[in-house]
């Protein structure tokens, strides 16, 4: 079985704030980490070659240094890598990403199963992976808690709804975003760690992919941003002295009078 | 500081860094609070490669030297030395057999000890035979192809936890310091039992117990080298270990020293931060001296150990001694810089503090370590000839 | 592709730098450099006082009459016999952006054995038509089918603009109908607007909600939107009139080759975060799993739900369903309670658009503080219970 693994490098949030005075972006180093959502994908791939023999491939669209990402998941038990740059992919939005990704899947060919995180910290959108499923014309399932079963040609996964939870049966292949209940990334070895530090790494730009630039990058992106600026903030905040007994009585009056629902 | 370690070495370190900060320093108060063993940890430990570190490749290890598994342990301490401690006696018990096994036993055993699959400890101390090590009473008896153990060793670190000790005893008391032997005792073999975990003032996460052996029967292949030769190993395996035992303080004294600069520079009195002081400036700098200087001698101790030199025994104990002290020192300074928080149990060097003492006390006390250092260098200049006046 | 940045405006100020979350940008003697490491975000363009950075233009795609399409469409959320609070809202959104462009507003509503009243209802919040489509194949929710019929509605009866609910059911299926129909999506906005040349203004937060973007689709119709639950106001127009037309769809649109095997509604109905008006939260303060008890009594008795942060999940305390933040759950509920959570970043971005947030923790330097409404250093286990004593008492409860 070969699984493909989509992973985004993202910026740290531990890096990326706002001044709680001046209400400006706080940048304090640019420490990049693979999206946490992305290694819960990497989990339920490493899971399936726990158990079998699958083979998996981890690709990236993103910058050259987005090769780092994919060190530290070759690091944690992943066969392969590809990293997919080019100057011409910059300023993809989700369409174009899709674009991207699809292209390189149908150029590793025969994959079985694709697994992505829900949605990237820094962009939050949730919509490449199931873009790129349909761009593959493939089924995929969202918001997969569980991998129930897996046969040569199905899998049944659990997904977690806003509702509940439902079980599905998909034909493979197949895509699935993945949430945290899939299961906490396994540490990197050493061995792995080691491996990884010497592999090779492919990086395919768009024409290795066959992609003309008006497809990808801003220019196949459909979605522009126009205005970016800082969200208005709440009032300085009001700290609530004295006793405990004090404090209860201040903090329900302040409450009461906030008509905050409940009370 | 640049040590000039190798790539590799460098992977151990910021392997061991990555699972001390993501996976233990979240769990380590409650760990020590709760004087649970810390087995999540281990499984970790053990599946990113890191209990093989010293042992060599043909039996499953990555084939490092002292250096690689100081290299660990000295950033799962900076965390944890509850947890180093648990991790690093694994190394313990490993070394008699790694030293002076069978080519059978190594095979036999090393493996699963480098996989992590299974944990491993050293018994030697017991309530009569502390420091004073060749008064233990613990005895092996042959009987045809079985020895039979009887005795009671005390204070063993990842007893009852462990599934494989490396044990000493008399098999024949008439020799003397010559009539001791060690043993491989599997858990579960007929006989062997645990006493009560011991209830400590630190490294609570890490498990402390009697090993009981009554009429245990365990065939005679499981002798380490041949008989007599115990103390040689006792005393080779703490040669090899030791340095291990100077990097938890190394560790532990690098967290708290972390702790206390980054409180210093937070903390405001007086309408500035304290480490605007020279007062805390002072201890800062001493407790970063200190830390630095012990780190350099554990690296270089540690190479020179791989090469087995002639001055192990008092290397070793320079190791020990050295961070042992360092720890107390730092730890109890860091409480100090962080004032009345740093006696609170909500800030770690409260736990450091109470952990660093046993670094002075376990795998022979500081004083031991002197009369070691002091003995070795009475034998060293008397083979000098010459005169220094 | 970078930003362009105008060589004439630029100060060399140096602002954009600390800026760019990629660290992209260097001062040169004379201007600005911008490295390979750019994506095009657009953090910097806002940041530029001098109107020195801009953003190159967006693609164009394959040539389309966006003129031929006309009127506001919303998505009408339809699960377990009931239509999405959010339907209502967008309705409501929709209803003010579809006067604006002077078109009509249309739901579409999709499902199996559909109350007869349900189209009244989104008549009712303003709806001018609802497209009703009523199916055994659609009893259950699956991308495809649901997809499918979506996208035949859409190419037949040519909407300028879609919004659904960025709910776990819209944000799994409306992107696979953006990217059928070869159209942007701006996922999860938070405010909508109509620009001067008549496009959809669609503002989300970004990066954990440090920032806000207002995103548009210039070149491809429809414009497509996903809107995050709670933050439009649905209102209820009474008398209303409105048409209800059953539109035909070719069969192939119903075959899913998914199985939808099992539909468990939860249990635990507080574990619902998203639509949570109350949510009372616990960290690692609690020090264990047992004491969750405390902020489960007093999450029942305001009738909200209960959160958790990371560490506190991470220790087992308590299912990650309930996990607010970074790789938890987003929440904007109207009160926010965080008891011993010390507010790590990754908690902090998942609920920091709460109306009234309050922080209770004993370590008066928690960052926690910096973000509540009302702060409260106490002991939780002191404060809580006395503060539910508080409720019991002022409602005359034993």
């Amino acid at each position: 079985m070969h699984i493909v693994v989509c992973i985004k490098q993202v910026p740290d949030a531990k890096n990326v704030r706002i001044d709680p005075d001046t209400h400006t972006l706080v940048r304090q180093g640019v420490e990049s980490i693979v999206n946490p959502f992305d290694l819960f994908a990497v989990e339920a791939a490493l899971k399936i070659k726990d158990a079998s023999n699958a083979r998996i491939t981890v690709i990236t669209m993103g910058p050259p240094q987005a090769e780092e990402a994919l060190r530290d998941v070759l690091s944690r038990g992943v066969d392969d890598a590809v990293l997919l740059s080019d100057r011409a992919f910059a300023g993809s939005d989700t369409w174009a990403t899709s674009t991207v990704l699809a292209a390189a899947i149908r150029k590793l060919g025969n994959v079985d199963l694709i697994f992505c995180g829900k949605q990237a910290i820094d962009g939050d959108t949730a919509q490449v992976g199931p873009e790129t499923a349909t761009m593959l014309d493939i089924p995929y399932a969202t918001f997969v808690k569980k991998i129930e079963s897996l046969d040569e040609r199905h899998l049944k996964v659990t997904r977690q709804t806003d509702e509940g939870v439902e079980v599905w049966k998909v034909p493979m292949p197949a895509l699935i975003t993945v949430i945290k209940e899939m299961g906490e990334p396994r540490m990197p070895s050493l061995r792995h760690k080691m491996r990884a530090k010497k592999a090779e790494i492919s990086v395919w730009g768009a024409a290795d992919l066959g992609l003309d630039h008006e497809a990808v990058g801003l220019s196949g992106s459909y979605t522009q941003v126009v205005r970016v600026f800082s969200p208005s903030r709440r009032g300085n905040r009001v700290m609530i002295q004295g006793s405990v007994e004090e404090q209860v009585e201040e903090l329900y009056k302040l409450l009461k009078e906030a008509k905050v629902p409940g009370l | 500081m640049d040590y000039f370690l190798t790539e590799e070495q460098k992977m151990i370190q910021e392997l061991s860094a990555q699972i001390a900060k993501e996976k233990i320093r979240p769990v380590r108060a409650q760990l020590d609070e709760n004087e649970e063993f810390p087995w999540e940890i281990m499984r970790i430990l053990a599946q990113a490669d890191l209990f093989g570190l010293y042992i060599p490749e043909e039996y499953g290890g990555m084939g490092g030297g002292i250096l690689e598994n100081c290299l660990a342990i000295e950033q799962v301490a900076q965390a944890c030395i509850g947890i180093a401690t648990s991790f690093a006696a694994s190394g313990l018990g490993a070394y008699p057999i790694l030293l002076y096994g069978s080519e059978e036993l190594k095979h036999r055993y090393l493996p699963d000890i480098a996989s992590g699959k299974r944990l491993s400890a050293f018994g030697l101390t017991e309530s009569g035979a502390g420091s004073d090590v060749s008064s233990i009473q613990t005895t092996a008896v042959r009987d045809g192809d079985h020895y039979i153990l009887n005795g009671t060793k005390q204070w063993i670190t990842n007893g009852g936890e462990a599934e494989i000790y490396s044990v000493l005893a008399i098999t024949d008391r008439s020799k003397g310091p010559r009539g001791a032997s060690f043993f491989v005792v599997e858990k579960g073999d007929p006989g062997f039992s645990f006493g009560k975990k011991e209830k400590k003032l630190g490294i609570r996460a890490s498990a402390t117990r009697e090993l009981i052996f009554r009429d245990c029967r365990v065939p005679a292949d499981r002798l380490i080298g041949r008989e007599g030769i115990g103390f040689i190993i006792a005393m080779k395996t703490f040669d090899k270990s030791r340095p291990g035992i100077g990097s938890l303080g190394v560790g532990l004294s690098q967290g708290a020293l972390d702790i206390a600069v980054e409180y210093a520079r937070k903390r405001v009195q007086f309408g500035k931060p304290i480490i605007s002081f020279q007062a805390i400036q002072h201890k800062l700098a001493d407790m970063a001296i200190k830390t630095e200087a012990a780190r350099a001698l554990i690296y270089c101790s540690a190479r020179h150990m791989d090469t087995d030199p002639p001055d192990a025994s008092k290397v070793a104990a320079m190791c020990k001694v050295f961070t042992g002290d360092t720890a107390m020192q730092v730890t109890t300074e860091a409480v100090q810089v962080l004032g009345g928080y740093g006696y609170m149990q909500d800030y770690p060097v409260e736990k450091m503090m109470r952990d660093a003492k046993i670094l002075q006390i376990y795998e022979g006390t500081n004083e031991i370590q002197r009369n070691i250092i002091g003995q070795e260098l009475n034998k060293e200049y008397g083979r000098i000839k010459e005169s220094f006046f | 592709m970078k930003v362009n940045v105008d060589r004439q405006k630029c100060t060399v100020c140096g602002v954009c730098v600390e800026v760019c979350p990629f660290g992209a940008i260097t001062l040169s003697e004379t201007s600005v450099e911008i490295s390979d490491a750019c994506t095009l975000c657009g953090m910097c363009v806002d940041t530029c006082e001098f109107g020195a950075i801009s953003l190159p233009e967006v693609g164009a795609g394959p040539a389309e009459d966006l003129a031929s399409y006309r009127g506001v469409w919303v998505y009408a959320e339809w699960r377990e016999g009931l239509i999405h609070r959010v339907s209502f809202e967008l309705l409501s959104e929709g209803r003010t952006l579809a006067d604006k462009r002077g078109v009509p507003l249309c739901a579409v509503l999709l499902g199996h054995q559909l109350d007869g009243n349900l189209a009244e209802e989104l008549i009712s919040y303003g709806a001018d038509v609802v497209y009703v489509v009523d199916r055994p194949e659609l009893a259950h929710f699956s991308d495809e089918a649901y997809g499918n019929v979506l996208v035949e509605l859409i190419r037949v009866k040519k909407p300028e603009m879609l919004l659904a609910g960025a709910t776990s059911m819209g944000r799994s299926f409306i992107p696979r109908v953006a990217a059928c129909l070869r159209t942007g999506l701006t996922a999860d906005c938070t405010e909508l607007d109509i620009s001067e040349e008549g496009l959809l203004l669609q503002t989300r937060p970004a990066f954990g909600g440090n920032v806000m973007a207002t995103i548009v689709c210039p070149h491809r119709r429809p414009q497509m939107a996903t809107v995050r639950p709670r933050v439009m106001k649905p209102l209820k127009r009474e008398g209303r009139q409105g048409n209800v037309e059953f539109p035909k769809i070719s069969e192939e649109c119903f075959l899913s080759r998914i199985e939808v095997l099992e539909v468990i509604p939860e249990k635990d109905q507080t574990a619902k975060l998203t639509e949570a008006d109350v949510i009372i939260s616990g960290g690692r303060g609690l020090q264990k799993g047992e004491n969750f008890s405390i902020i489960e009594e007093l999450a029942q008795m305001v009738k909200g739900a209960v959160g958790a942060s990371r560490g506190a999940v991470d220790e087992g305390w308590i299912p990650p369903s309930h996990q607010v933040g970074q790789t938890g759950r987003t929440v904007a509920p109207n009160l926010y309670m965080a008891v011993g959570i010390a507010g790590a970043i990754q908690h902090v971005v998942g609920m920091q658009g709460s109306n009234v947030i309050v922080a209770i923790n004993k370590d008066p330097m928690a960052p926690i503080f910096d973000i509540a409404t009302y702060g409260v250093v106490a002991d939780l286990f002191e404060f809580v219970p006395a503060f539910v004593r508080k409720i019991k008492q002022d409602r005359g409860e034993p």
